[in-house]
């Protein structure tokens, strides 16, 4: 199955886990930190999730992402058992349920999650 | 090692109660803020002239060197430029690398290089023109590069925005507010305010930091810490070289997690098993602590250690501050310099600022911020997003 990744310009949102200690986790590597296992399982996630933190950045780091300044940041807990740093609707808050689709941020495709 | 150099380092090193120890035995802190035309090098050295000075020795003394780094002036091998630089002949140098904890790790690695013998007197330096060296943007995108290069800068985060992740669960899960977080800007405001090298010393109200420019929610403006030029070094010794030292009794990490996405809990940093290591080194307990050090980059960063580790309840740093229990003459005194949030944040020497404040508190030359009873100290660092920890308990040796 071709896994769709955000990071490689995909309109999706892959994870990885072990089939050998059933670890989860999110950023993609050739083995599991947990037990050094070489053969992980890309999978891809469901887009759906629970907003775990929130800030609302308005002083953006350059001048290309002040252009969309403000803009929330959030740390969603998706329903697979892995957390990510995303964009959010600005009125979301901490337990919301939320589902992600996909846009562009000063050149990069990002995950973007709205209100389930 | 030979016999006889085994039974002197042993000699030396171990007090009479067993435990080895080591001496901070000089300080050098440069007023932080702007020194235009300065570069990393040149505050380097003015703070390590300092730290010689006040240790009361000479170039030739220092047989060990360790410094932090510059992110206005990279180099592969900072420390042996800086040894040419100043005209040191270290037999041991080099450089490391651990974001806002390095000052506290650089101490604890001197403690045990001195501790096992490998050298006698190790000058700690660092120094960076950090504000006016280069442009803000490029600070703030400098900074920012602890996040994850494809998972988290991409998103637009910055430092103070993973911070203000951190602050808004935290709020959720401890009941803090806005106003708890003012409270602890006030308090090292005041405290900045009684110290002549503090960049920002004009005192300030819970308002003005409630109603400061809002940066990554709920982080403000006056919740956050300022960059600044400056420059601190201490020396750290096998033996006492004068009449005011302070021991180094126990240090302790911990290092849980790299990126705020990978984070385990974003409310149970590594904070409290580092300082458990380093209160078990020296043979203490938190609660005897009578100073405290704490780092400060944002108001939740101080929130969080000091909860943490147990020097406030949760949810309780704001009212405790409020109270005047951290203020210099309340009961646990706390950066008495003004900290990261007033005195300054120059990169590695941001922290090393409140260890030359702990040691002027221990060795009773903190003027008119001495606290009554400052003998035995708790200092605590991190780095990167509240990932990695460097805990250090000194004690008053004079």
């Amino acid at each position: 199955m071709n896994v769709l990744d955000w990071t490689k310009d995909g309109d999706g949102i892959a994870y990885q886990t072990c089939g050998n200690c059933k670890a989860i986790w999110y950023f993609q590597r050739s083995f599991c930190p947990e037990c050094g296992t070489s053969t992980p399982t890309t999978l891809q996630a469901s887009g759906r999730g629970t907003v775990h933190a929130r800030t609302l950045v308005t002083r953006a780091p350059t001048e290309e992402l002040r252009a969309h300044a403000p803009y929330l940041i959030v740390l969603i807990d998706a329903e697979e058992g892995f957390r990510l740093m995303a964009h959010g609707d600005a009125d979301l808050q901490i337990g919301d349920r939320v589902l992600a689709r996909f846009t562009q941020l000063a050149g990069h495709k990002i995950p973007y999650f709205d209100k389930a | 090692m030979g016999l006889a150099r085994l039974l002197f380092t042993t000699f030396t090193v171990f007090t009479l109660t067993g435990l080895p120890v080591s001496y901070i035995t000089g300080v050098g802190l440069m007023p932080y803020g702007k020194h235009p035309g300065k570069n990393t090098l040149d505050l380097m050295g003015e703070a390590a002239t300092m730290a010689l000075a006040d240790a009361q020795l000479e170039r030739g003394d220092i047989d060990g060197l360790v410094c932090g780094y510059s992110t206005t002036m990279p180099h592969l091998m900072l420390s042996t430029v800086f040894a040419e630089h100043f005209g040191l002949k270290p037999e041991y140098a080099h450089a490391i690398q651990l974001g806002g904890a390095t000052g506290f790790a650089m101490a604890m690695l001197a403690h045990h290089l001195v501790e096992s013998g490998v050298a006698k007197n190790i000058l700690v330096v660092a120094g960076e023109n950090r504000l006016t060296g280069q442009s803000r943007d490029s600070a703030i995108q400098t900074l920012a590069q602890v996040g994850h290069p494809v998972y988290e800068v991409p998103l637009g985060a910055t430092i103070p925005a993973y911070y203000g992740l951190l602050a808004s669960r935290y709020m959720l899960e401890y009941g803090t507010t806005e106003t708890d977080f003012a409270e602890l800007a006030v308090l090292m405001r005041r405290h900045a305010s009684m110290h002549p090298g503090a960049q920002f010393k004009e005192p300030i109200t819970v308002d003005a930091v409630l109603g400061s420019k809002p940066i990554a929610s709920p982080l403000k403006l006056l919740d956050c810490c300022p960059v600044s030029d400056g420059g601190a070094a201490f020396v750290v010794s096998r033996a006492r070289t004068n009449d005011f030292n302070v021991k180094i009794r126990g240090t302790g990490q911990a290092h849980p997690y790299q990126h705020l996405s990978a984070a385990p809990s974003l409310t149970q940093s590594g904070a409290a098993p580092a300082m458990a290591k380093a209160l078990a080194a020296a043979g203490v307990k938190a609660s005897d602590a009578d100073y405290a050090a704490i780092y400060d980059s944002f108001t939740i960063t101080l929130t969080i250690l000091l909860e943490e580790l147990g020097l406030a309840p949760r949810g309780g740093a704001g009212k405790l501050a409020h109270e005047g229990h951290f203020s210099h003459d309340g009961k646990l005194p706390l950066n008495t310099h003004g900290g990261l949030l007033s005195y300054g944040h120059c990169g590695v020497g941001g922290a090393m600022a409140h260890l030359v404040e702990t040691h002027r508190q221990l060795t009773q030359r903190a003027e008119n911020r001495q606290a009554k009873n400052a003998s035995l100290a708790l200092l605590h660092g991190d780095g990167g997003v509240l990932s990695s920890h460097v805990s250090l308990v000194v004690e008053s040796a004079t």
